[in-house]
């Protein structure tokens, strides 16, 4: 039995600029927008929507009728946000509104900009302020605001090139949490230990140990120290560079089985030619330096041939 | 417990391309949808419920896209259903449509995948770096690559066989007007020439990343008495396994093995080999022919790539496998699957156009996701079973 630890944990960040291809109902729309009008389309039953809905609700059928509709209108519902998120309109607290804008049947979600929630009310009257820069995004309307907030000067609306296509940046931020039986595995590494646990049900040793046993369902338990030495199962040759890579290819992304162990992991080999990589060839640990070391299998830079005989392929075949 | 008749009706699939950039995601759908309810002569009031199947959300970047798709797939009104089973999920969700007829709760079901890789890039979202692991992960080609090297290792087949499937998949693609790969001059040399992009796998024996929609028209016995040649579905089958256990089978996976066993017993084929005309079987890298072939039983483990060298894969075969071109000539992820199941539908109802396989009557659609962990098949044929 090993004690139970905290689980360890870490950030995982990531982030994409995601394109939209607009199609033939939201990309006027955008397009619209960069001349600071604001388009919407009329459905089967005679109602504006607003924004365009490419697809009719009720008959389904494309909708091809465009309507301009003002960029002043009537809050219709609304809640406050005290503490807006990165990415969202405005960031000093704002109110979220359902605005029915004059000529539209339906509403469209935007901030509006006001300093208090007593200060935002359902039937309030708001106007479009938009942004200086004309993108055809719906970014180009900034937010709402009170409809007797004077102007702010704008540069006159000027035709612009259809927009077809809009670039939506995504930045997503986990907390990635081991379990706790992965997090005793972490927390050996850190001191060059490689801490492996046996399923208490079929025997089979995890590295690295598991929550749930995928066979048996139980927590692994029982921990098993193993050497930084193995054989080399499965690998491929990455020769491909692509958006996010963390190494630079040609590189061996192998399947390394310690010894002692019932699962394989993936790690990188270097220390020979890539082409001299061969199935059930014998491997060792490359350490960074100690002072490099944390709770992640990252301590180890990579596995290096021993120059050993090859394992005989009975040896690890039930584990490709 | 028996079921009731199902058929499939219709289908349709947009021209599969790189780059969609003239229709948004609501579009592309309807594309394939339109076409699927015209060849099933069906309209909007026909259908009962919609189940939509796609690949991860970090694909579009999207979450939950079937809440604004709702108007687009003629959902208001509706059960709308959303099936997730990764790159499997096109079949998936074919057979979760089919289970809503069979069940008798539905007469006629519309059933929609899609995938628009041009709005990201599925390599970087295959491999998040996740903590505290080694950063080698390298898609989709990086993770099955090492299998592929497995399973040559096993089987002791030909270095070439993979080389002879991409060729035999792009030809055929270039019979498809719907394909994203057309490549008639294709051959061997050229495809042995190609970078090796994931030792052993070579840029053209690899999928092609794909803008494009599948849709599915299924119906109950008494709406495919009233169509011109259904596909009746004789079986269908789902098995799912963990990513990676102690002593998995990364090769041949029980999951498919089981499913397939279970798909042809309630088919009632005992040789599939001889019994089956024409299969489509998900092939995202050409050595997964030979593989799949072993693992759904069509010749004992280690013979697949034998099938494969002997010509019988091909086109006057004895077993066709994907005329459509495969997944080596479109991938749409999230539809791939479906195209797998509305390909084998197309063959036994005879609307294959210039890839049809004459006189095939009995047909499989496959599809596998994840780490070869979700399987989905079906047998279509042209006779009620």
């Amino acid at each position: 039995m090993v004690s139970v630890v905290e689980p360890l944990s870490a950030p995982l960040e990531l982030s994409f600029a995601y394109t939209r291809s607009l199609g033939p109902t939201l990309g006027p729309f955008m397009t619209a927008l960069a001349e600071r009008r604001i388009l919407g389309v009329r459905g089967s039953d005679g109602r504006v929507h607003v924004p365009p809905a490419e697809y009719d609700p009720v008959t389904a059928e494309p909708l091809t009728e465009f309507v301009e509709v003002a960029d002043e209108g009537v809050v219709v519902s609304w809640t406050w946000l005290p503490a807006p998120l990165e990415g969202q309109p405005l960031q000093h607290p704002f109110g979220w509104a359902l605005i029915r804008l004059d000529g539209a049947d339906t509403c469209l979600l935007h901030a509006v900009d006001v300093a208090v929630p007593v200060d935002l009310c359902t039937g309030m009257r708001v106007r479009a302020r938009w942004a200086p820069e004309r993108t055809g995004h719906i970014r180009d309307i900034v937010c709402f605001e009170p409809a007797d907030t004077p102007r702010a000067p704008v540069e006159p609306a000027a035709a612009v090139p259809p927009v077809a296509i809009v670039t939506t940046r995504v930045d997503l931020h986990f907390e990635h949490t081991a379990s706790a039986q992965e997090s005793s595995y972490l927390l050996g590494l850190q001191d060059g230990r490689l801490l492996a646990q046996r399923c208490p049900q079929c025997s089979k040793v995890y590295l690295p140990p598991r929550g749930a046993c995928p066979s048996c369902g139980v927590p692994t338990e029982e921990q098993v120290e193993l050497p930084d030495r193995g054989t080399v199962t499965t690998f491929c040759i990455v020769n491909v560079a692509f958006l996010g890579q963390h190494i630079t290819p040609p590189y061996v992304g192998a399947y390394v089985l310690l010894h002692g162990a019932d699962i394989a992991f993936l790690h990188l080999i270097l220390g020979c030619a890539a082409d001299e990589v061969r199935m059930g060839m014998r491997v060792e640990a490359v350490w960074r330096p100690r002072a490099e070391w944390g709770p992640a299998l990252q301590n180890i830079d990579h596995f290096r041939p021993t120059g050993e005989p090859d394992a005989p392929y009975d040896t690890y075949a039930e584990h490709l | 417990m028996s079921k009731n008749r199902a058929a499939v009706l219709g289908t349709g699939q947009t021209h599969h391309r790189a780059k969609r950039g003239d229709v948004s995601m609501a579009g592309l759908c309807r594309e394939a949808i339109d076409r699927a309810m015209a060849d099933a002569k069906v309209d909007w009031a026909d259908i009962d419920a919609v189940v939509v199947g796609k690949a991860p959300d970090l694909f579009e970047g999207v979450m939950m896209p079937e809440l604004y798709l709702a108007d687009a797939l003629g959902a208001v009104g509706k059960p709308l259903l959303r099936v997730h089973t990764a790159g499997s999920v096109g079949g998936a969700t074919a057979i979760v449509a089919a289970s809503l007829i069979q069940s008798g709760v539905h007469q006629r079901v519309l059933a929609v995948a899609w995938e628009k890789q041009s709005e990201s890039n599925a390599m970087w979202a295959l491999s998040i770096p996740v903590p505290f692991s080694m950063p080698v992960h390298a898609g989709a080609g990086g993770y099955f690559a090492p299998h592929v090297r497995s399973y040559i290792r096993r089987s002791g087949a030909p270095a070439h066989i993979g080389s002879l499937v991409a060729v035999k998949d792009r030809l055929n693609g270039a019979k498809n007007p719907y394909a994203h790969l057309r490549q008639p001059d294709i051959t061997f040399e050229s495809v042995q020439a190609s970078a090796m992009l994931w030792d052993p796998i070579r840029y053209d024996e690899t999928c092609p990343s794909s803008d494009g929609a599948c849709a599915i028209v299924l119906g109950d016995e008494r709406a495919a008495t009233a169509v011109d040649r259904p596909a009746w579905l004789h079986a269908t089958a789902m098995r799912s396994e963990p990513t990676t256990f102690a002593g998995r089978d990364q090769v041949n996976p029980q999951a498919g093995r089981d499913a397939a066993a279970a798909l042809w017993r309630q088919a009632g084929i005992t040789d599939p080999l001889a019994e089956v005309d024409v299969a489509e079987i998900y092939v995202p890298f050409s050595w997964f022919e030979p593989m799949w072939l072993e693992n759904l039983g069509f010749t004992p483990e280690g013979d697949g790539w034998k099938l494969t060298e002997a010509g019988a894969t091909a086109m006057g075969g004895a077993l066709p496998v994907n005329p459509s071109g495969g997944v080596l000539s479109s991938n749409p992820i999230g539809a791939s699957g479906m195209l797998r199941f509305a390909e084998a539908a197309m063959q036994v109802m005879g609307r294959a156009g210039d890839h049809q396989v004459d006189g095939a009557r009995t047909a499989l659609g496959h599809a596998y996701g994840g780490g070869s962990q979700f399987f989905s098949m079906w047998v279509v044929g042209s006779e009620r079973p």
